[in-house]
């Protein structure tokens, strides 16, 4: 067999059916941005470690970087270009401007799909488990307080733990 | 990535069959793939498992008393799964102690068994390590070793294995079922994961050809009040162990009638030392007598330098374990003060 045969692969990304014919390595993070022209996933590390490639597939946040183009034919793909209701803006998106939740916005795309999966498996009960379940997204700048306070807008938490000055933990959500 | 023929068989046999070609599997990818960028394994052949998922392999289901985790369910699927939650505490707090949500949400049962140190000569392409290429040496032993092996260590590999879920597989007498073209094969969770010894490449007793269908786990009811986690790492979420401890006790008002610890962090597998552990039946919890059964658990245990403070820490965490476990699964969940 031919290892740089083609996989036709069809995705559901952002609401269209796209189809493209990828050579096994290419990962779904490169077939995003360099194939589908969908820049705002961002390569960070390309090794799983800092979150800026995140997507959401079949409405799940993965990191895109380490999952191959070719095993998601079939699938469902939502990137931050997806969230948006036309000019409506997503709840997070909304809160993250409202938060101040970034400086330089290279980690953006990655928290906000990041923490849209976050509100989906409905885990997250206070401030330190949005700590905890945010921990796969870095933020080189350092937004993590406005980031966190952008998180607990959106799903309406007390969000007074993120001014009493006392350290946090990793919450009760590991469990 | 160097280029590989990818396969997608729809069933079993079909993956099977690849398999004893000597093609390597991928189902979550999140090691695997992060390996192949780096070049340190550049498989010719890869596999995709994920089609035969809706044949068995992804469920976490009721079984001879205790449960069946399937091998393609993913970690958070697993750690979440009300059975688990319920019934094996232990598992679940191990499995969200490890690596990030995306990571969970991608990550397999049987990959998460199947995963590589993150020893960094094993990871640099650039230097010698017995793992990674035998008889090459071993930088680590006198470099960089912060995170590695004070436990089971040889002269050519003082590795740790990374996973945190299987600290809990072993506490909780986890067995592996594995198929091939050949056959069905039951192995004891013990008898998974094995030390590097003379042959530090292979990290476990898997066979060519095989393929993790299930990992079986016996009922631990008795367990389910009194565990408790406790990782000890360089930072407070998304890092690998330094020391991790998993604790599981079956208790009698304060007396103690059989205890389950295991240890990662420290060794090419899973730490257990099931004679130690005996020395707690009948006894009164107390933190002497934690003291004494971690003495006797980290037996032989030796520093390489930069992680000679694993000795006391491996100590001090086991003990912090057991107490945390005897104020109950609850305490340890921070459910409750």
């Amino acid at each position: 067999m031919d290892p740089h045969q083609q996989h036709p692969i069809r995705l559901r990304l952002n609401g269209q059916d796209r189809e493209f014919d990828v050579e096994s390595w290419v990962t779904l993070l490169d077939l995003l941005r360099e194939r589908a022209g969908l820049t705002g996933t961002k390569k960070g590390c390309d090794h799983g470690q800092c979150g800026a490639c995140t997507v959401l597939l079949d409405g799940r946040r993965v990191n895109s970087c380490l999952t191959l183009a070719a095993m998601q034919d079939g699938h469902e793909v939502t990137t931050v270009e997806g969230l948006a209701k036309g000019e409506e803006l997503h709840p997070l998106q909304q809160a993250f401007i409202a938060c101040d939740a970034f400086q330089c916005g290279y980690c953006t795309p990655g928290q906000i799909c990041s923490a849209a999966g976050l509100i989906a498996e409905g885990q997250a009960r206070t401030i330190d488990d949005v700590r905890e379940l945010m921990s796969g997204n870095v933020c080189r700048c350092g937004a993590y307080p406005q980031i966190v306070r952008a998180v607990a807008q959106v799903l309406e938490l007390d969000a007074s733990a993120l001014d009493d000055g006392k350290p946090f933990t990793t919450g009760s959500v590991l469990a | 990535m160097n280029p590989f023929t990818l396969t997608q068989p729809k069933d079993i046999d079909g993956v099977l069959a690849q398999l004893a070609e000597g093609a390597r599997p991928i189902a979550g990818g999140t090691n695997l793939l992060d390996l192949m960028k780096e070049g340190v394994m550049q498989p010719p052949q890869v596999v995709d498992i994920n089609a035969i998922a809706t044949a068995g392999l992804d469920g976490i289901e009721e079984a001879g008393g205790g449960l069946r985790l399937g091998a393609l369910a993913r970690n958070a699927d697993t750690a979440y799964h009300p059975l688990v939650r319920d019934r094996y505490p232990l598992l679940s707090s191990a499995i969200l102690a490890g690596a990030s949500p995306q990571l969970r949400n991608m990550a397999t049962n049987g990959g998460n068994l199947l995963q590589r140190t993150r020893c960094v000569y094993f990871y640099d392409v650039g230097v010698p390590c017995n793992k990674r290429e035998p008889g090459t040496g071993c930088p680590a032993k006198h470099g960089i070793n912060r995170q590695l092996a004070i436990l089971g260590t040889s002269e050519q590999c003082i590795a740790t294995h990374p996973s945190d879920m299987c600290v809990a597989l072993r506490a909780l007498d986890a067995v592996v079922h594995v198929r091939s073209s050949s056959g069905k094969r039951e192995i004891p969770f013990g008898e998974f994961h094995r030390l590097p010894g003379e042959r530090p490449e292979l990290d476990t007793t898997l066979q060519p050809g095989e393929l993790i269908t299930h990992i079986a786990l016996p009922d631990a009811a008795r367990f389910a009040e009194h565990s408790a986690y406790i990782k000890v790492r360089e930072r407070l979420s998304y890092a690998f162990a330094l020391v991790s401890v998993a604790a599981a006790l079956d208790m009698d008002g304060d007396t103690i009638r059989a205890a389950r610890i295991a240890l990662g962090g420290v060794a090419h597998k899973p730490w257990r030392v099931e004679e130690a552990e005996r020395e707690l039946e009948g006894k009164q919890a107390s933190e002497a007598a934690f003291a004494a059964v971690a003495d006797r658990i980290l037996e032989g245990a030796r520093g390489w330098g930069q992680n000679d403070f694993k000795l006391p820490l491996a100590k001090n965490a086991i003990v912090q374990a057991l107490q945390t476990a005897v104020r109950g699964t609850a305490y340890a969940r921070g459910e409750r003060e």
